[in-house]
């Protein structure tokens, strides 16, 4: 087992854990730009599909918005965004906005659909206006599947970051991406782990966040959201 | 002069003489791409059929399968691929690992969706026509089940055929290649071939299950997914 005990080596080596190509730089790059493309795609994303959720219109638009993502490939659709806007983080930003889109539209426009209308009705009854309807009564019911899409969402985009680095990005792609490029299966296996460990701790730490963020009462009614979320991957 | 040309030449996103001279090397990438999405679904089913209708049966079967294929669907493809290369090289073997491992989550998880979606009544009454456990879930259940099954066949073929782009990066990529030809020679005609078809081949894929669900099982139209 030398491949396994070259890579602990690696892990071990100092000269990792330092400078612009050391573990934690390469990290913060990885998160960093992960972390702005799901915020500017939720600040897109969510208010059209619980808009559309609300109103009951355009589903088949909601639901197969999932369908057209998850056919788009990523590794494509970061090569062209790179010849479009050239060298830089703007490309990388710019296709990962775009793959992390499609499952927070779909997923929240279907948790507001599945609000109970005798639910909604009887949020009326009791005089709630429509705005205060949606915000104190649809959306902490639909909190499930709208943090499910931004989970699914998120791991897409950490895992698509990952390919980046062919674009000249940073983060653990690089190790991956050069370890391809210089034969270091060493250097390629010690990244694949790290990307792997980070797309498994976006997936848990979202879930936590979506365990605290849903309402107690509410909590033992359905199957997991992680069950009903729409399955999405393109990287 | 001759510098003046290299200066001012702007690469057009579609080059149709290049097109032209080389359909042969766009319908072998093409061929590539359709074979190892068939291996994927087919292989997935393969394996998704026994494992889903074992958990449905068993059901403290059931979370430990979705939770370990969960967690193969949530490593990102090129750091499984990377994972897999020094036990199983750089080739079709390590492509369809991965691309099987994906395919498996979505193909059990909507069997199992199916599966549970038969109402207690028919079972009722497929008990009280005698029945027997096999006969029920080939006869009544897994037919029944159809409609979910279809859907997963669907998003796993969509799906997959996304990622084959990304199997370029250990040798094979299908319409992948294209992409990753116009990424290292900086010529945008083969990135945006390999791009669209890909993207056309899975809208394609999808409508011609679409179509084949309609004349196996007229009776559905479920899209679940």
């Amino acid at each position: 087992m030398t491949h396994i005990s070259n890579v602990v080596r690696w892990f071990a080596d100092p000269a990792h854990w330092n400078g612009p190509d050391g573990i934690p730089q390469r990290l913060v790059e990885h998160i960093q730009i992960s972390a702005e493309s799901v915020a500017i795609g939720a600040v897109i994303a969510l208010p059209i599909g619980i808009a559309l959720g609300h109103y009951g219109r355009f589903g088949n638009l909601a639901i197969n918005i999932s369908n057209v993502g998850r056919a788009l490939p990523s590794f494509g659709v970061l090569v062209l965004a790179f010849q479009v806007f050239g060298l830089g983080n703007l490309p990388i930003l710019v296709a990962l906005v775009a793959l992390a889109i499609p499952p927070m539209v779909t997923n929240s426009y279907v948790g507001l659909r599945e609000v109970d209308p005798d639910v909604r009705e009887a949020a009326r009854g009791m005089g709630y206006r429509e705005l205060a309807q949606l915000l104190r009564v649809e959306l902490p019911l639909a909190v499930p599947l709208v943090m499910a899409g931004i989970r699914t969402s998120a791991v897409q985009v950490v895992a698509t970051a990952t390919l980046a680095a062919l674009i000249a990005g940073g983060g653990f792609g690089r190790y991956v991406i050069d370890g391809f490029a210089q034969q270091d299966y060493t250097k390629l296996f010690a990244g694949a782990l790290l990307v792997a460990v980070l797309a498994m701790a976006t997936e848990l730490s979202l879930s936590a966040v979506e365990r605290l963020l849903v309402p107690r009462g509410i909590r033992l009614q359905r199957a997991p959201a992680a069950r009903r979320a729409t399955a999405f991957k393109t990287a | 002069m001759p510098t003046g040309i290299f200066l001012d030449y702007v690469d057009p996103w579609v080059n149709w003489a290049w097109l032209s001279t080389h359909i042969a090397l766009i319908t072998d990438a093409l061929q590539q791409h359709l074979l190892l999405t068939a291996i994927a679904v087919a292989g997935g089913l393969a394996l998704s059929l026994p494992m889903g209708i074992a958990a449905h049966r068993w059901p403290s079967l059931r979370n430990p399968i979705l939770a370990v294929f969960g967690v193969v669907y949530t490593i990102p493809s090129l750091a499984l691929f990377a994972l897999l290369v020094p036990y199983t090289g750089l080739g079709i073997v390590t492509a369809e690992v991965g691309l099987i491992g994906y395919t498996i989550l979505i193909l059990v998880r909507n069997l199992l969706i199916g599966l549970e979606s038969v109402p207690p009544e028919v079972l009722d009454a497929a008990d009280g026509m005698g029945y027997r456990p096999t006969a029920r879930l080939l006869r009544v259940e897994l037919p029944l089940a159809l409609p979910a099954i279809f859907a997963g066949v669907r998003i796993a073929t969509v799906t997959t055929i996304g990622l084959v782009t990304i199997t370029a990066l250990i040798g094979l990529g299908g319409l992948g290649q294209l992409i990753d030809k116009g990424l290292i020679e900086n010529f945008h005609t083969p990135l945006v071939v390999g791009t669209v078809l890909s993207i056309a081949l899975a809208l394609v894929a999808d409508l011609a299950l679409i179509g084949a669900q309609r004349i196996a099982i007229p009776w559905s139209r479920d899209t679940t997914g």
